[in-house]
């Protein structure tokens, strides 16, 4: 292979650099369209506050994919992983992938200690979901309690 | 951008880094990586604590305040401190394009816009809790009543102010780390090793702490 005057020993291969910089700001359009995406899903849940759970909750599983859209664009375009050698790029990946057990089981446990107290500890189930007055504070706006 | 590799080439024959990458690069890949971790156990911990709540405060009634108005403003000042943030992200990856090029002028140019917008998110999140402090909130304590008009605990700010703590404080790191990489290029330095990969190994980084407001922002303001 051609010999580039070495920036450092462990690179041996040099990376063709693309001098136009329109994958970058391509890159910023797709976050920025994605947030709008978002914004716009979070205030529909707050526009319509008694929309059915099922549909709440779907609006949410839709943001969190949404962001995860968002993370993939950031490593692998900003950071440039994409462009990395495939065994670099599993050395990364492949640790994360313990994050589906992370956060499946932790997040199953808290629910799972949350309907277990509300089986077994009527009283703190009472305490945790009877309706309390709530003075109003200081720099209290309207929309605050409803 | 793709590699011109070889497609035959033995990576793992000794000799050469079978990753290709500079030792100083690999390493801050391996830190972002474990960083990733420590911040994922906070906000999974979060996760948790509200999984096992039967309320939560709404967060679109605790962040609806935006500076010099009283108006109800659910999520717009929160979603001005992530446009920031993406756009001081694409001026750090044009800094680390022009380092490419090795255009010393580009560099400083777009690092030095890299720092402004770091300093406008911090500004912006001085801001934030100096709101919510007026308003009561801080650790251990939690004037924002459940969704559902329950008793709410401390749970919520507890949360909220270490892990948005932890994040801005790799924000203001950051912000140092880019200042002193701009004095590094501005005066020459990168000019005279003949790379500029300091300003990607910074690169790195502050994409990291973008990466971390995404899942902040989805944690605490989205749902």
């Amino acid at each position: 292979m051609e010999q580039h005057h070495t920036i450092s020993p462990e690179i041996s291969v040099h990376h063709h650099h693309d001098p136009s910089t329109k994958r970058i700001w391509k890159t910023f359009w797709v976050l920025l369209f994605i947030t709008i995406i978002e914004l716009f899903l979070g205030l529909m849940m707050y526009w319509f506050p008694h929309m059915a759970d099922w549909l709440h909750l779907a609006i949410k599983g839709v943001i969190c994919i949404l962001s995860l859209a968002k993370a993939f664009y950031i490593v692998s375009i900003f950071m440039h992983l994409g462009d990395e050698i495939r065994n670099m790029i599993m050395t990364i990946v492949v640790p994360l992938m313990l994050f589906v057990w992370f956060i499946g089981a932790f997040i199953w446990d808290g629910h799972s200690w949350r309907m277990l107290r509300n089986d077994y500890d009527p009283y703190k189930k009472e305490e945790s979901t009877k309706k309390v007055e709530q003075k109003p504070h200081e720099g209290q706006k309207p929309g605050h309690l409803e | 951008m793709a590699q011109a590799v070889p497609v035959d080439r033995k990576w793992w024959n000794g000799g050469k880094s079978p990753f290709n990458l500079e030792y100083g690069k690999l390493m801050m890949w391996y830190f972002l990586m474990s960083d990733a971790f420590t911040f994922s156990a906070f906000l999974i911990s979060y996760g948790t604590i509200r999984f096992s709540s039967n309320s939560w405060p709404n967060p679109n009634h605790v962040f609806n305040s935006f500076p010099l108005t009283h108006a109800n403003l659910p999520l717009a000042f929160v979603s001005l401190m992530t446009f920031i943030l993406i756009m001081s992200s694409v001026t750090m990856v044009l800094a680390v394009h022009e380092g490419h090029l090795m255009n010393k002028r580009g560099v400083v140019k777009w690092m030095a816009w890299t720092i402004v917008g770091g300093l406008a998110f911090l500004g912006c999140q001085a801001w934030e809790w100096t709101h919510l402090h007026t308003e009561g909130a801080w650790w251990g304590r939690n004037p924002f009543p459940n969704a559902d008009g329950s008793q709410q605990t401390t749970n919520f700010s507890n949360f909220f102010f270490t892990i948005t703590g932890f994040h801005g404080f790799h924000v203001f790191s950051g912000v140092v780390i880019n200042i002193i990489i701009l004095i590094m290029a501005w005066r020459g330095m990168f000019d005279r090793r003949g790379h500029y990969l300091m300003v990607e190994k910074a690169g790195l980084y502050w994409h990291f702490v973008d990466l971390v407001w995404v899942f902040v922002f989805l944690c605490f303001y989205l749902i």
